[in-house]
């Protein structure tokens, strides 16, 4: 009996070798497999923090970009290889699930969240022949490796817009997921407030942090809490729709994130914020497709149409559109560029001269003060 | 001083389903199991209330439901620690990874056969879970917005909590499923059953956790279904079963306590106090550590674990 059983676990161990081997194999190949793909089997590889099909935030919006995408490339299911549910903080799953993209043969890999960005880095190095993008970060190579991620503080400016000329009580609330410390949300904050005041120069708006990108739970809370200080628009830079659910619930109104929340809370949702991630999409993958692709870095705005707004719903003030359309064209042609001209902060201090522009790079990784209507309470 | 009410109000609001976990927690190790599947018997809770309420748009169904779906995580947990004898520990691991994968499997189904991609629950439902004040006490200044405003849900949890605390002292039932958890043996000896006591009482609190996680997707979602909803809640739910003490009573300060470290850093007024979010986001878990030292120190019978938790009772053993 026993020898059977080392005999059973030898073979066990035989095949597992060979399994392993296997995989080496095709890898290598892939890799190998050279820089012109034929478009039949060029495969995109995808990674996603969330999973695509949960309707609506950050994941989805990502994932209908990349349908985008394969819609305009004309490319087959099978072509697309994503992996849902890729915890950022994790670098070991991260690292496996990349792995396992280049070992089913993904020539470009779209990493989409932050936290990837480390992880992306070490695998650039260690794949040449595989092209990393990644979304929201700041990292990059000269080969390989680039990042990509776009003006969405132009989009926030105009959902800004419609809740300054929503409010009542000049009092609006933001459900931000992170601190003043984390630039992408800080900048996000400020354009969302300088909305408002380009409106409504006296209201003012109370930001809540819950910490996560992703708790439904806390968004909740953090906008029960805001409302229970008589804000009566919520703004939010979070994944769930339960800030403005809970709006809804409260009688009042929000401005959402990632998707058209109008779906979600039909009475409540003004406007939001959305990124058509299909427009980078499809144009990295087709210069991949084409072998055209360079290592540089994206930032699309509104001008591309990678960012914008969903369409106002009823729930907006009158004479909304007219307004926000203004400056939507403004924005367009570059003529007005939101972060401009003499800016405070909260504390008083002058954070943009008059005739000077904050640069992107500031707005996404250099900013850690609030807007002077913002106040933190 | 309104503040102050809003932020104590939250905080019941957010201790309920806490308040069902641990509930339903000490109810399972108070006959022998140590149950770590809290966080899945949670989930499928969740699940099977939402989806029931949002095809019915009945509350008592909705809650029926969970609390079914909690009970039978549960039976698959006893059948393997109570009759095959597998370790709890490991059982009650993978109960929470499949709970887990349980409801987001069924819940993403549930998005893609929504229209929009967006499961909502109806007005009427959602009517019935919101917090309604109950007449003329909640008109009481302060204490009516406090204590009888809330939704139903609330007063479900403390009354379970409290049916439960009534059970476990002074019923002869509660007594001797407390014999069957502190000696197993001793108890077999008197001629209990205990495969049918601790079958029993296993799926009775797997029942109430599948309660708090119901609380969660039909409360805590605003009404739409969210993937990944309960969120580690069950976790904290597992730690505040040794912040009670093993007392259902207790429980309902402890998930108080609970309820308002989550909640501290929204009511803080931070233009006054300014503590980094950090600070806020570890309490919970430092108030756990010293609640642990001071029990640790004053050792009672009553406020410790079941001695026969975690252990397997094998007759054939003794």
């Amino acid at each position: 009996m026993k020898k059977l059983k080392k005999l059973l676990a030898l073979a066990l161990a035989l095949t597992t070798v060979f399994a392993f081997a296997g995989c080496q194999n095709e890898a290598v190949e892939n890799n190998a497999g050279g820089e012109e793909a034929p478009a039949a089997d060029f495969k995109v590889g995808v990674i996603h923090i969330g999973d695509p099909a949960d309707g609506s935030g950050y994941s989805f919006a990502h994932d209908q970009g990349i349908v985008a995408m394969q819609a305009e490339l004309g490319l087959e299911d099978s072509q697309i290889v994503r992996k849902n549910n890729i915890a950022d903080g994790d670098a070991v799953a991260s690292r496996t699930a990349i792995e396992e993209c280049i070992e089913e043969g993904c020539k470009i890999i779209f990493g989409t969240s932050w936290g990837y960005m480390d992880t992306m880095e070490e695998l650039a190095a260690e794949y040449p022949d595989v092209i990393f993008s990644h979304g929201t970060g700041y990292k990059s190579n000269d080969t390989n490796f680039n990042n990509y991620f776009g003006r969405i503080y132009q989009a926030r400016y105009l959902a800004g817009i419609a809740a300054g000329m929503k409010t009542q009580s000049n009092k609006i609330g933001y459900v931000a997921a992170m601190g003043s410390e984390n630039s992408e949300v800080t900048g996000g904050v400020n354009a969302f407030a300088m909305g408002i005041k380009s409106v409504n120069p006296d209201a003012v708006v109370y930001v809540k942090v819950t910490n996560s990108w992703f708790d439904p739970t806390a968004e909740q809370q953090a906008a029960e809490a805001l409302l229970s200080m008589g804000c009566d628009v919520i703004g939010q830079h979070c994944d769930t729709t339960a800030p403005q659910l809970a709006a809804e619930a409260k009688g009042v109104w929000g401005c959402g994130y990632n998707s058209d929340m109008t779906k979600d809370a039909p009475k409540a949702h003004l406007t939001a914020p959305i990124w058509n991630w299909g427009v980078y999409y499809t144009k990295a993958t087709k210069a991949a497709m084409e072998g055209t692709w360079k290592a540089e870095n994206y930032f699309g705005g509104m001008d591309d149409g990678l960012v914008d707004i969903s369409p106002l719903s009823e729930n907006c003030a009158e004479g909304t559109q007219e307004a926000i359309d203004a400056v939507r064209e403004k924005i367009k042609s570059g003529e007005f560029k939101v972060f401009q001209d003499e800016i405070k902060d909260n504390k008083g201090n002058i954070v943009c001269k008059a005739g000077e522009v904050i640069s992107d790079a500031d707005i996404t990784g250099n900013m850690t003060w609030y807007f002077e209507n913002i106040e933190v309470k | 001083m309104m503040r102050f009410i809003d932020f104590l109000y939250a905080a019941i609001k957010a201790g309920t389903p806490l308040l069902f976990g641990t509930t339903g927690e000490i109810i399972t190790e108070k006959t022998g199991n140590l149950n770590l599947g809290v966080e899945g018997m949670m989930y499928m809770g969740a699940f099977a209330g939402f989806f029931v309420g949002y095809h019915t748009s009945n509350l008592a169904l909705a809650l029926i439901a969970a609390f079914v779906i909690g009970a039978f995580g549960a039976l698959i947990y006893a059948f393997l620690t109570v009759t095959l004898r597998a370790n709890q520990t490991v059982t009650g691991l993978a109960l929470t990874i499949f709970g887990t994968g349980f409801a987001n499997f069924f819940g993403q189904l549930m998005i893609k056969h929504a229209p929009n991609g967006t499961p909502k629950l109806s007005e009427t439902f959602m009517d019935a879970v919101s917090a309604k004040g109950i007449p003329l006490l909640s008109s009481i200044p302060y204490v009516g917005k406090l204590l009888f405003s809330h939704n139903v849900l609330v007063y479900i949890a403390i009354i379970v909590a409290i049916i439960c605390g009534i059970y476990l002292k002074y019923t002869r039932a509660g007594l001797n499923m407390r014999s069957v958890g502190e000696n197993p043996a001793a108890a077999d000896a008197a001629g209990l059953n205990i495969t049918f006591i601790k079958y029993f009482n296993i799926t009775l609190g797997g029942g109430i956790c599948g309660l708090g996680g119901a609380y969660i997707s039909l409360i805590n979602g605003g009404g739409v279904w969210n993937n990944g909803c309960v969120n580690g809640q069950g976790w904290i739910a597992v730690a505040l079963v040794i912040f009670a003490s093993w007392s259902p009573v207790k429980a309902l300060f402890g998930s108080l306590v609970f309820g308002a470290t989550t909640v501290l850093q929204y009511y803080v007024p931070k233009d006054i106090i300014e503590i980094p979010n950090a600070f806020y986001v570890m309490l919970p878990f430092v108030i756990t550590a010293i609640v642990l030292v001071i029990t640790s120190i004053k050792q009672t019978k009553e406020g410790a674990q079941p001695l026969g938790c975690s252990n397997n009772y094998f007759r054939e053993e003794r």
